[in-house]
């Protein structure tokens, strides 16, 4: 193949702009918002209820808002965790079949731009959308606490928040990626929605499972020695990280609550030395997530690589 | 200069089926040009191929002389392309989408927008056009999409089937925009299978069918390939041996009988020619008429003579 002319990326902009645009003012978008918003101010309160019983005893207080759960409802961090999947699958699952449905691919395609930067537009468009969600959730959040508890979160808190809001950002990357996968696969956006839904459901619900059902088969305790319980026990946690699920939550854990000092089995011969309870310097928790982080992104790339693949060679007619 | 498009033994294959076959087209600067054939004859799979949107599976294409294969935005920026079935986005206006396309070609800034304004009071959309395009009916949308073809300044303009779903008030009023490009100094290739609708405002047609040019020419030329005679002159007139006097003119071609008279095939326009040998013959000269040969005649006589010899 000889080069191509001009630049993969003209249009980029253009294409970029005008989903952003669309996303931000579209009806979905509202739906969603304001679920998040309302559920969110819900977890905040009720965490609320609970830390203002605890304080002065506590250095990363703050922090606690986003991960207390107060029964029956679940922490702040939960609740992301399960929404942020399904506001990206709705974002990214007609990105390129809508197009198609309302027969406007083959128009714009014919525009002086590659495949390339449609794509790639919607994708970006996708995740600054996400971002703009995100941070103003998390402001409000952060602004209620302020304002409920008389707490001024401290400068590793802020920080720690915000690399948080990155993993959510990189997690929702994942699954919109995977959304917009199956918008170029089926050409029916009912299709591809539950696909990815689908997918999602897999992880959140089975993975773990099978996780824990194909480690003993892959990895035998014959004889109980520690090694092979080890063993299998590594097995099981490498093969829960295929999911995005898994690093996600283990991203999570390690931001927000600073005393996590390592993440899978520990051997007691690691801890020596270790103060346990004492928190870690944010650079050891990132650190400790960094893997986490190129896990994630990772995923996203794969999933955007497919669909970049099939839809290079999709037909544009109907 | 080149020809505006100009292809090799272009050929596309899905699978077994071959849907264009080494298809040897030339299309002059400034002119017009039709692609007629029926549901399936390869009429979308040749312009997709013309823009670059699908890739041949052998041949080779040069559009406004450059190959869409290799150089695709370079074909893009230059022709325009309005898709059978075309689309906007209901949501936003007409005049966004307008913008879109501008933006997607590198337009931005005010003289669009003048341009954008000319062009929707051109296609009589200036009403309409910030209302969104979901209240559009067919006939605007139709006409929103020339207006989104012809913002981009095309040399060369390419309409797949552009009057299909309209009604036949609007695809004549969306002919006679179609003409009016040709005075402007654009080509413009179209694809139809409706013939006479395309035969008023063609130079030249191409007829294909399984995936095969077969026949191509201005419809007078094709008129003498296919049928014969070029001219048809219907007479009314009543008396005796007038069957034979006319098949005695020179230059008459074929003489049948009809209702009131007779059909004769010529090969120049006989009109005095025949008068004369009407009342020479003693007989009663009611009308005579000349008749344009009508792209649907040739079509059915080629293919049904076609379709007779296959069998
Ligand atoms: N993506 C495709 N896969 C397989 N066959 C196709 C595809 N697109 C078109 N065809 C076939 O190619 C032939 C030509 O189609 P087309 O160019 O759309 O015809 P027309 O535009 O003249 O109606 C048809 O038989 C059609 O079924
Ligand atoms: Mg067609």
């Amino acid at each position: 193949m000889t080069r191509r002319e001009g630049s993969a990326f003209s249009g980029l902009g253009v294409v970029f702009l005008k989903e952003f645009a669309d996303q931000l003012s579209g009806i979905r978008m509202r739906m969603l918002e304001l679920l998040i918003v309302l559920t969110a101010m819900a977890t905040i309160y009720a965490a609320i209820q609970t830390i203002k019983n605890v304080v002065g005893e506590d250095v990363f207080l703050f922090l606690r808002l986003f991960t207390t759960a107060k029964q029956p409802l679940p922490s702040f961090v939960a609740f992301m965790g399960f929404l942020i999947p399904l506001l990206a699958i709705a974002l990214g699952f007609d990105a390129v079949n809508g197009e198609f449905q309302r027969r406007t691919l083959g128009r714009v395609l014919s525009q002086p731009i590659y495949r390339d930067a449609l794509l790639f537009g919607k994708y970006l468009a996708g995740l600054a959308t996400l971002g703009l969600v995100l941070l103003s959730v998390w402001l409000l959040v952060t602004g209620l606490g302020i304002l409920f508890t008389g707490l001024v979160p401290s400068g590793e808190e802020v920080a720690r928040g915000l690399l948080y809001l990155a993993a959510t950002l990189a997690y929702g990357g994942v699954w919109l990626a995977v959304a917009l996968f199956f918008s170029v696969v089926f050409k029916n956006p009912t299709t591809s929605a539950l696909a990815a839904i689908g997918v999602w459901l897999f992880f959140t619900v089975f993975w773990g499972m099978i996780a824990g059902m194909l480690a003993p088969v892959i990895s035998p305790v014959h004889y109980g020695f520690p090694e092979e319980i080890l063993r299998q026990a590594q097995t099981e946690l490498a093969l829960a990280r295929i999911s995005p699920n898994t690093l996600y939550a283990e991203a999570t854990l390690a931001l927000l609550q600073p005393e996590v000092r390592a993440l899978g089995p520990v051997l007691p011969a690691q801890l020596e030395g270790m103060v346990l309870g004492t928190p870690l310097p944010l650079s050891q928790s990132l650190l400790l997530v960094w893997p986490q982080f190129a896990g994630l992104i990772a995923a996203s790339v794969v999933f955007f690589t497919l669909a970049y693949v099939v839809f290079q060679r999709m037909e544009i007619r109907a | 200069m080149m020809a505006a498009i100009e292809t090799q033994d272009l050929t596309k294959r899905y699978g077994r089926l071959l849907a264009v076959d080494r298809l040897n087209l030339v299309v002059e600067r400034g002119e017009v040009f039709g692609i007629l054939g029926p549901n399936g004859s390869g009429k979308t799979t040749t312009i997709l191929m013309l823009l670059g949107l699908t890739d041949p599976s052998a041949g080779t294409v040069r559009v406004l002389g450059r190959d869409p294969v290799r150089e695709p935005l370079s074909v893009k920026r230059r022709v325009g392309y309005l898709p059978d079935t075309v689309g906007f986005y209901d949501e936003l206006s007409g005049r966004e989408n307008l913008r879109y396309t501008a933006a997607l070609n590198g337009q931005t800034g005010r003289r669009v927008e003048a341009r954008i304004e000319a062009l929707l009071e051109q296609m009589g959309l200036g009403e309409a056009a910030d209302r969104p395009v979901r209240t559009y009916s067919r006939g605007m949308k139709q006409r929103l999409g020339l207006a989104d073809v012809l913002l981009k300044e095309p040399e060369l303009v390419i309409l797949d089937e552009p009057t299909l779903g309209l009604d036949p008030q609007a695809a004549h009023e969306f002919l006679l925009l179609i003409r009016s490009l040709k005075e402007k100094g654009l080509t413009v290739l179209l694809s139809s299978h409706l013939l006479h609708q395309v035969q008023a405002i063609t130079d030249r047609v191409g007829l294909f069918r399984k995936g095969r040019m077969e026949l191509v020419g201005s419809v007078p030329e094709l008129a003498r390939q296919v049928l014969g005679g070029a001219f048809r002159i219907r007479v009314r007139a009543a008396g005796p041996g007038l069957e034979q006097a006319l098949g005695r003119i020179p230059g008459v071609l074929r003489v049948t009988e009809e209702a009131h008279g007779y059909l004769l095939e010529t090969e120049r326009d006989l009109r005095p020619e025949v008068a004369r040998a009407v009342v020479e013959a003693g007989g009663k000269l009611f009308e005579l008429e000349l008749e344009e040969p009508s792209l649907d005649e040739i079509y059915r006589a080629y293919f049904q003579g076609v379709n007779r010899d296959a069998a």
